[in-house]
């Protein structure tokens, strides 16, 4: 038992993370030294590789929209009192979504195509975490373990279907044929060319903008409305919320339905803007990672913007780095992740009691 | 011979909150003594302060006339003293031995230290008839029981100072009674007591000396038989307190509320309420009594729709509430409005904001925002004028519900409902953990609803509040309605007697 620490408010958003992050990288050069390499030479290879040239800027953007949509996935359901560890089953289904969307409507011109491949994707989403969610709601399994389940049969699922039924019968991997031209998503470099900036071309397309929209969305909803105000209740406090006639089984399946939604950006972001396919194995764990980018921003949309653009940092410059100096293998970079979402996400509350300690005494004085 | 215990000018400061400021008391060695203020007054910092949750920013701690640091509980218990605290410290799977023994297991194997316990637990019994049957299951105990086992656990631990803070806050009012007798065997052993409470009728009945607490300071330190209650409730809020709220004679209207044969069964499938009937009439005051537990909590929320009765009928205005408009939703939409019980688990979100647990169950108005948004400012502003009309402190309609005191959250429930012009006002337990003078303010307004004509149907452990309040006072045990009093004709025995089931045959 100890005293609550109350910090202000831009100490607790801004300045305790900041500290987490710089600890991290300083526990994270420790390993690198030990490794026998310069931390500085990687810090300045992680930041050159991943914000200082046109194209890694653009690799980091587009990792960074995979963990905006996985992290606003897992922070709706978060704030529903629910743990949704499915992002990665909602996006392989979300896959599908796409696919057959634009395979099937082909002939629709792009304006059109393109917004249905994207509603595709969402509510196969959305389907993949409602059954989770009903199951939750109404039979009381654990969305926690049904969502993990629901993750391999959707791994199985898309497996069996790009073997058997989807695959081009000339294409020996698995694999659908590319979907239609006019359904794919502009990359930026090609906007901005045509407005005669050049710039290196990368994976980035318009999809990021699109998460950036969602995220403003969901916050608009999760603090601003009136069903984002019963689902914070229903999470934060359910007797309350069957006092206020708020029906918690309702929220729950809500909630989820949002969260699979949102899962599915991952598969448009991929699937539409870069893979124009839908392949294998193409949600590569950003799910998961969505789960730390959620803790990690607080659940709050702001946060999960910031924490993805560390993880994309991380991501690019990582593979930026292992290039540069292969005794740093991606399996380092992996560790040098780790620490950080140690850090920041489960040794928070060490580095509040120290700059509460450090603050205190200066609140103090600045009041006398 | 030195005092069991001198603080001599302790400070304690949480940021801009000076929670203790130069705070000076003494316990004399073998007596019971009384710390008494409202919520927020510092009573509990300086007992964390004692017993080494926190350590004092200045000042100087004696125990038996030797100057102490106590950094963490660990210093307390081995200076002797030892804490009872509100919420238990128990592992309820787990025999009451195991509880015992718990941090004093002795060696690797349980059974030299199970011995020990049992002997000295034998031991204790004996000396202070702490009874109690060693193998139960702690979580299986009574309320009462689970007390008098942390109680065993100070004692074993070798306390000869024992501090209890708010003991009494979930006994019933038997429970209070034993446990008072057991503070008095052990003041009788020479076991120094530090009694923290806000109750002033346990001060009078248990305490010798009594040092009364607010805002921070110690303002005055009292024989207990040179004072009385109404001097002790000034010196807590400050000013003159009517303990007693004057209500006029008023004949009540039209019935509004009608429950004919009402039976209700918990999750679990246990019967709470049987075959329960009762009306409430606009302008009435229907108070229940009863001891906590007796159904009375699961009849409020049947009727405010948050349960679903199995046989029985309700009535609203002489028309029978249908199955699908019997929810919490349609109710509130019917004039049907409810304090809870429990503020904290049902009332308000700790977590939200003030203003937001202002809304909560009426977040559909229209007036809150547009559309599907809600608009803060607004309900900002709507809270600030409540908070200024309710004189909730501090008024800050954006800082954390879980912040303020439980008599402000109280204030916060009420205002939420009460100035939605409810029509029936379900209310449970409207001053439980709140002080004084928010008790008489908040009995002001219920009294000032009765008058404008609303029905209130008021659930209170309190017998007093109940008495206090009602026009008519119905009784309830094992959720049944034993009986029916007009206020003004009954007394404590009487109601006792009903509450313990003793069911009239003669009218």
């Amino acid at each position: 038992m100890s005293a609550p620490i109350d910090l202000p408010k831009w100490a607790d958003t801004a300045l305790v993370p900041a500290v987490s992050v710089v600890a991290a990288f300083l526990v994270a050069g420790l390993v690198v030294v030990g490794i026998g390499e310069s931390p500085l030479t990687a810090t300045r290879l992680l930041l050159q590789g991943s914000l200082g040239t046109g194209e890694g800027l653009g690799f980091t953007l587009f990792y960074a929209t995979n963990f905006i949509f996985t992290g606003l996935a897992v922070a709706v359901a978060y704030h529903a009192g629910l743990f949704n560890i499915g992002a990665e089953g909602q996006a392989t289904l979300a896959g599908l979504g796409t696919a057959l969307v634009l395979l099937n409507f082909s002939f629709l011109p792009g304006f059109l195509l393109i917004p249905l491949g994207i509603l595709g994707a969402a509510a196969f989403g959305a389907l993949w975490g409602a059954i989770p969610g009903y199951l939750q709601a109404k039979r009381g399994s654990h969305i926690v373990i049904t969502t993990i389940m629901f993750n391999w049969l959707a791994s199985v699922l898309i497996v069996y279907l790009l073997v058997n039924v989807l695959r081009e019968p000339t294409n020996m991997n698995p694999e659908t044929r590319a979907f239609p031209e006019q359904s794919q998503i502009p990359f930026v470099h090609e906007i901005l060319a045509v407005f005669g900036i050049e710039v290196a071309p990368s994976q980035l397309n318009l999809t990021f903008f699109l998460a950036l929209a969602a995220a403003y969305a969901i916050w608009l909803l999760i603090y601003r409305s009136r069903l984002g105000y019963a689902i914070r209740t229903v999470g934060s406090n359910p007797t309350a919320a069957v006092y206020a006639g708020i029906s918690p089984a309702r929220i729950i399946v809500i909630a989820m339905v949002l969260s699979g939604a949102l899962a599915g950006g991952l598969a448009v972001n991929e699937l539409m803007g870069y893979q124009h396919r839908l392949l294998l194995e193409f949600t590569s764990g950003y799910g998961f990672v969505g789960i730390a980018v959620a803790l990690m921003g607080r659940a709050h949309p702001l946060g999960i913007i910031l924490a993805s653009l560390l993880f994309g940092i991380l991501y690019q410059g990582g593979a930026e780095l292992s290039f540069e100096r292969p005794a740093i293998t991606r399996d380092m970079v992996v560790v040098i992740g780790g620490i950080i979402i140690l850090f920041a996400g489960a040794l928070e509350g060490l580095f509040r009691r120290i700059v509460a300690r450090v603050l205190t005494p200066a609140m103090r004085q600045a009041r006398a | 011979m030195f005092p069991a215990i001198e603080l001599k000018a302790v400070n304690k400061r949480f940021g801009a909150v000076h929670a203790n400021k130069d705070v000076n008391l003494t316990v004399e060695r073998g007596t019971i003594h009384g710390i008494v203020g409202e919520n927020g007054a510092g009573k509990s910092t300086l007992m964390s302060i004692l017993y080494g949750f926190y350590e004092a920013d200045s000042g100087e701690i004696r125990v038996n006339g030797k100057p102490i640091s106590i950094a963490t509980p660990n210093d307390a218990i081995s200076a002797g003293i030892g804490m009872v605290h509100q919420h238990f410290m128990l592992v309820e799977p787990l025999s009451v031995v195991e509880n015992v023994m718990l941090g004093a297991e002795g060696g690797f194997t349980l059974r030299a230290g199970e011995a020990k316990v049992r002997a000295e637990l034998a031991r204790l019994a004996q000396d202070y008839g702490l009874e109690i049957d060693l193998d139960a299951t702690v979580g299986e105990l009574s309320v009462g029981l689970q007390q008098r086992v942390e109680i065993l656990k100070a004692l074993y631990r070798g306390a000869d100072i024992l501090i209890l803070d708010e003991p009494t806050a979930v006994l019933t009012p038997a429970e209070a009674d034993a446990l008072f007798e057991l503070l008095r065997a052990l003041k009788a052993q020479g076991k120094t007591i530090i009694l923290i409470t806000h109750k002033l009728r346990e001060i009078m009945a248990v305490t010798d000396r009594v040092s009364v607490m607010r805002r921070g300071e110690m303002v005055a330190s009292l024989e207990t038989k040179d004072t009385s209650p109404p001097e002790l409730a000034e010196q807590m809020v400050g000013r003159r307190v009517l303990l007693h709220v004057e209500k006029s004679a008023r004949e009540p209207g039209a019935p509004l509320l009608e429950v004919e044969g009402l039976s209700v069964i918990d999750n679990r499938g246990v019967l709470r309420v049987a075959n329960a009937s009762l009306t409430v009439h606009a302008g009435e005051i229907v108070g229940i009594a009863g001891v906590a537990g007796n159904g009375q909590s699961e009849l409020l929320e049947t009727l405010a729709g948050m349960r679903q009765q199995v046989l029985g009928k309700i009535r609203f205005e002489g028309r029978d509430i249908r199955f699908e408009e019997h929810n919490p939703h349609a109710m509130r939409k019917l004039g049907v409005l409810h304090v809870p019980e429990d503020r904290l688990r049902m009332g308000l979100v700790p977590a939200f904001p003030a203003f937001e647990s202002a809304v909560l169950g009426f977040t559909d108005d229209p007036r809150l925002g547009p559309g599907p948004l809600l608009d803060h400012g607004r309900m900002i502003a709507d809270l600030s004028a409540k908070m200024e009309a309710y004189d909730v402190r501090p008024p800050a309609p954006r800082l954390k519900s879980s912040k303020f005191s439980g008599g402000n959250q109280q204030k916060i429930v009420l205002a939420r409902e009460i100035e939605r012009n409810p029509k029936v006002l379900l209310v449970g337990q409207p001053t439980r953990g709140v002080d004084i003078g928010a008790i008489e303010f908040i009995h002001r307004r219920l009294i000032a609803l009765r008058d404008a004509g609303v029905g209130i149907l008021l659930v209170s452990v309190e017998l007093e509040e109940i008495m206090n309040l009602s026009d008519r006072i119905l009784t309830m045990c094992g959720g049944q309605i034993t009986g029916e009093r007009k206020a003004h004709e009954t007394d404590e025995q009487d109601l006792g007697l009903l509450m313990a089931g003793v069911t009239e045959r003669a009218a």
